[in-house]
């Protein structure tokens, strides 16, 4: 079989046919820096996938194509948010393409695919979207690492937290039904049940649930304080649209996953989405002058706000520069490079805080409460309403401890029952 | 599908035995080669082509021999990988046990499947096999506390001595070799002459007092044995499973191999697996839309190469000495 | 926590009008030409994503479906004469080869309109929910609802009181008959065709107001309308409807009662209905 290479650095694309060549040698810091780029760029998260790739390039092109001072050839493959595929492409990056580093993935069950295979062979992976917990907890891959990114579980307590503060007492969740989802719901439900707080019922459905109306159904009947929906790209969308066309928006207030108000979801929605209120690192609509010139620049160049998937794979693709700078660009080094991005403290990033992994290769974040608002241009964005500082994947707990509880599912919901 | 042009008539296989041993030859040296000469990712490959081609065969047994178009044998296929997983990550069981269990439900599902399906024919088998495959796949998504849902299982089916490409790839080889002799033999057995019969005249198999529904139980059954063993071994070869491998397009996937190859040929399955996987792999690397290159094979293939590869060669081959 | 009340009733019967109106065209095609349209489920998001187009730009709801069914009638047209003329007669090619278009037009249509969901904007007086029996209902869920019902008394009345109709049932039931007839009883099949594409454009505009477009929305409803057309039986109208609420309702009760079994709730009657009776409840042997 005739094999190329698909070059995309800066704007050179470049075919070079070449005869059966035994699999590339690790060249020592020579020629460009080969990383492998997976994202679903076909399929359900297409959209996704493609603004995935636009941020890690947004970055690259900032950086004149080069990282810790040398160029980068940068392999984009689609990985169809498909675990089959995905695990195709990584083989092909890895052994035919002779990359020094896979990163990205959409999908839990993509990562979980990736990770799968790199465990064997001790190839870095970066993974800047993927939030299965078990990656950085229980289940941790010393060479998988979660720059810029953050676990399923990790943002919904502080924002259980908020809940409980605004006097809720009785809460209900819909989820999407798989890990990731199970996560944040455990998230929420563990810290807002130790916190005196109830859950009346919870939700599972399939993803790609193109009708919620047996749901809401359910949910308008249980007398709650307030909902934890946690919806991802269509589902999100159809989510929020058909709670309000049931009257629900208004009644009973809605909070839910970062995934949910994402831009990627609220830009081609209406009022149906105001007022949702979610916890993240990222707020594009936050005043600091790092993330407002960020996101100008991001509309300036792809003429739409950065959504989680852009911006995550921006910071991942700078966290991964100030790495390899720090250790002169020799990436090939394995062990040295990923010791590099373990110790790494990324200050330059569009959050406007220094972010620095913890001992398990997850990041510590400042949190923002945001709420869905129309800005001044009359767009839709997240805008913070308060701030929860340094939260980590293991919240107040001791990470021995807490990892001697299961991992979440849906039958282990962390729900303490008063 | 059509049926192959072969004379329905006849016992002997349409083309020359002769010119048919030098191509099997041919194939079996090109298989047992062509890993030592292409890069180690390409014997990644090559192991698919290998396992998608005993899914094609298997579709072909119903396609070709029977002259019913199955939608379900994908579904089959994965019901044996997932339960192979299964049985190795949750159970930790021994990955040859596994395999053995995985091979065993794939022969369950497909039984009941023929139980339901023997009554009809044409499209309304393709549709009826097509929604058995979604229930499936239905099962597989949702039963999470069993399959792992969206995530699938990750498994450790693979044993170390395997873990290498080459290693791994021979004993495929010699597996797949061995089972498409007893696929050959099968269909050239005087069962498989019957089913051939069956294709050609229902009523008239039916009127010499063959137990059509019988015949055609066992047929299906036998198919997915086959899609199970395809399955085991792939659980093998990715040490993972997910709903995706149990979706329609597995189904259709393994039909456009069968399809593409020839139906009713058999050994054409190993060219269309080849030709599919093959093309797959290139596109990809030119292009991300993969999908509607696949959708345009669909559509040249239908209007103008129904009988597939070694089909028209064949038809080719008939036209000439005859 | 899973009871079934008015509401999720309601919720079974809307979904059952919005897949009467998609399967309804599916099985006519069905019916009539013996075409199993494995692209009818693209054509449905081709209509949505006109509709979504035309209605936003235009500003007129009815503006988009008239657009969508038109567009879907002529893609109809071309997917008829341009491609399936050539394996006229032969059953599974023809299946194969829409089942190759369907893939074609959804990959397409992902490289146009992207990977973004998109919601057709409804007209403002079907906007928002309307409260009866104590119950919040949403008003475009009950449009839906009655527009599956019109549709279903148009069709009939076109299939049993109009001569074009009488055509059509007759090529149903003995196609060689009419064709003895001297009718040219192939443009009755290409009326039929982009009738049925119509339809299935309809749906989309229809459909894509209150259960978005997204890349595989195609997928989801072919599978269910395939589901109609099987328990409901090959080119009957009546079928489809009875099909339809069964698998409504079979979906909700199936999402509220069995979630982990959903699907086996809504396939599994299916599959029974199929080995007992192969021509579905209302089909009838040609």
């Amino acid at each position: 079989m005739d094999r190329r290479t698909f070059l995309k650095s800066s704007v050179a694309l470049a075919a070079v046919g070449t005869v059966a060549m035994p699999y590339v040698a690790r060249a020592q810091g020579t020629g460009p820096i080969k990383i492998g780029l997976m994202a679903p760029l076909t399929g359900v998260v297409a959209s996704g996938g493609r603004e995935m790739v636009d941020g890690f390039n947004m970055y690259l092109d900032e950086k004149g194509g080069m990282m810790g001072g040398r160029k980068v050839e940068l392999i984009v493959e689609d990985d169809g948010a498909n675990p089959d595929m995905a695990l195709q492409k990584a083989r092909r990056l890895v052994e035919q393409n002779g990359v020094s580093m896979l990163c990205g993935n959409l999908l839990a069950n993509t990562g979980l695919a990736v990770a799968n295979y790199v465990k064997g062979n001790g190839m870095p992976y970066f993974i800047p979207i993927i939030a299965a917990d078990e990656l950085t907890q229980r289940n941790r891959i010393k060479n998988v690492v979660r720059v810029a990114g953050y676990t399923g579980s990790q943002f919904p307590r502080p924002l259980a937290d908020w809940c409980l503060k605004q006097g809720y007492k009785k809460a209900a969740t819909i989820s999407q039904d798989y890990t990731f989802g199970q996560e944040q719901c455990g998230g929420f439900c563990q810290t807002f049940t130790e916190g005196g707080g109830t859950i009346a019922g919870q939700f599972w459905h399939p993803l790609n649930t193109s009708d919620f109306s047996p749901y809401l159904g359910q949910l308008a009947n249980l007398g709650v304080d307030v909902i934890f929906a946690m919806e991802t790209g269509a589902d999100a969308t159809r989510f929020m649209q058909q709670y309000s066309n049931f009257g629900l928006k208004g009644q009973i207030p809605l909070v839910g996953a970062m995934n949910m108000t994402d831009q990627s979801v609220i830009r081609t929605m209406g009022s149906e989405a105001e007022g949702v209120i979610v916890a993240a690192h990222f707020a594009e609509g936050s005043p600091a002058p790092v993330t407002k010139t960020f996101v100008e620049a991001h509309m300036k160049k792809y003429n739409k706000y950065p959504s989680l998937y852009g911006f995550s794979m921006y910071s991942g693709a700078m966290w991964l520069d100030e790495a390899a700078k720090s250790i002169g660009g020799k990436v090939e080094d394995r062990e040295a490079f990923l010791a590099a991005v373990s110790k790494t403290e990324l200050t330059g990033s569009p959050l406007g805080q220094t972010v620095k992994l913890d001992a398990y290769g997850n990041p510590i974040y400042d949190v923002h409460i945001r709420k869905v608002v129309k800005n001044a241009d009359g767009k839709l964005w997240n805008a913070p309403i308060a701030n929860y500082p340094a939260v980590s994947q293991f919240w107040t707990y001791n990470p021995e401890t807490y990892m001697k509880q299961p991992p979440y599912s849906r039958d282990f919901q962390g729900i303490k029952k008063g | 599908m059509t049926p192959a042009p072969t004379p329905a008539a006849a016992g002997k296989p349409s083309f020359m035995p002769r010119l048919g041993l030098a191509a099997v030859i041919l194939g079996t040296l090109f298989f047992a080669i062509a890993p030592l000469l292409v890069p180690t990712y390409q014997i990644s490959i090559l192991t698919e082509v290998l396992i998608y081609a005993v899914l094609a065969m298997s579709v072909d047994i119903l396609a070709g021999y029977t002259g019913r178009t199955p939608l379900c044998l994908g579904a089959v296929f994965g019901v044996s990988t997932y339960v192979t997983v299964y049985w190795t990550s949750t159970m930790g069981g021994s990955p040859y046990t596994g395999m053995m269990l995985g091979i065993l439900a794939a022969t369950l599902v497909a039984a009941i499947f023929a139980i339901l399906a023997i009554r009809t024919t044409g499209v309304y088998f393709l549709l009826l096999t097509l929604a058995l495959g979604m229930i499936i796949w239905g099962i597989c998504l949702r039963w999470t506390s069993v399959t792992g849902g969206e995530n699938g299982l990750r498994g450790a089916v693979r044993p170390a001595e395997l873990a290498a490409h080459m290693p791994f790839y021979y004993v495929v080889f010699v597996a797949v070799a061995i089972i498409t002799f007893i696929m050959w033999r099968f269909v050239r057995s005087p069962f498989g002459l019957t089913l051939r019969g069956i294709r050609d005249s229902d009523s008239r198999m039916r009127s010499l007092g063959y137990n059509v529904s019988l015949h055609m139980f066992i047929a299906f059954t036998v198919a997915g044995v086959f899609a199970g063993v395809a399955g085991a071994l792939y659980a093998m070869f990715n040490d993972f499973v997910s709903p995706s491998t149990v979706a329609l397009t597995q189904s259709v996937e393994g039909l456009l191999m069968a399809i593409t190859g020839g139906v009713g040929t058999l050994f054409g399955s190993f060219i269309g697996a080849l030709a599919i996987i093959g093309l797959e792999n290139a596109v990809s690397i030119y292009t991300e839309r993969w999908q509607t290159v696949l959708g345009l094979v669909f559509i040249f293939i239908m209007i103008f190469a129904p009988d597939g590869i070694l089909g028209g060669i064949k038809t080719l081959l008939a036209r000439k000495r005859g | 926590m899973s009871s079934l009340n008015t509401f999720q009733l309601l919720n079974g019967l809307t979904f059952a009008a919005l897949l009467f109106i998609v399967a309804s065209g599916f099985t006519l095609i069905f019916g009539l030409l013996r075409i199993v349209n494995l692209a009818h489920g693209a054509l449905y998001l081709l209509g949505g994503y006109c509709a979504y187009a035309m209605a936003s730009t235009t500003g007129s709801f009815m503006v988009g479906i008239l657009a969508a069914m038109a567009a879907v009638a002529v893609t109809g047209l071309i997917l008829d004469q341009g491609l399936l003329r050539f394996v006229r007669g032969h059953e599974l090619r023809q299946v194969l080869l829409t089942l190759g278009v369907g893939l074609v037009l959804n990959d397409m249509m992902l490289v146009v309109f992207g990977g973004d969901t998109y919601t057709v904007p409804a007209p403002e007086f079907l906007q928002g929910a309307l409260r009866f029996a104590g119950m919040f209902y949403p008003k475009y869920r009950l449009f839906v609802l009655a527009l599956g019902v019109l549709i279903f008394i148009l069709l009939w009345v076109l299939l049993n009181k109009t001569r074009l109709g009488a055509l059509i049932r007759a090529g149903v039931d003995d196609p060689e008959t009419i064709a003895a007839l001297g009718i040219n009883i192939r443009r009755i099949f290409l009326l039929t065709f982009m009738l049925g594409a119509a339809l299935a454009g309809l749906g989309g505009a229809v459909g894509g107001a209150f259960l978005t477009l997204y890349p595989s929305a195609d997928a989801e409803i072919l599978v269910f309308s395939l589901a109609v057309v099987i328990i409901g039986g090959r080119g009957s109208l009546v079928g489809a409807a009875v099909g339809a609420l069964m698998v409504g309702m079979l979906n909700t009760v199936g999402q509220v009662m069995f979630p982990e079994f959903a699907y086996f709730v809504i396939f599994g009657p299916m599959a029974a209905i199929l080995a007992f009776r192969p021509l579905g409840l209302f089909g009838r042997t040609a």
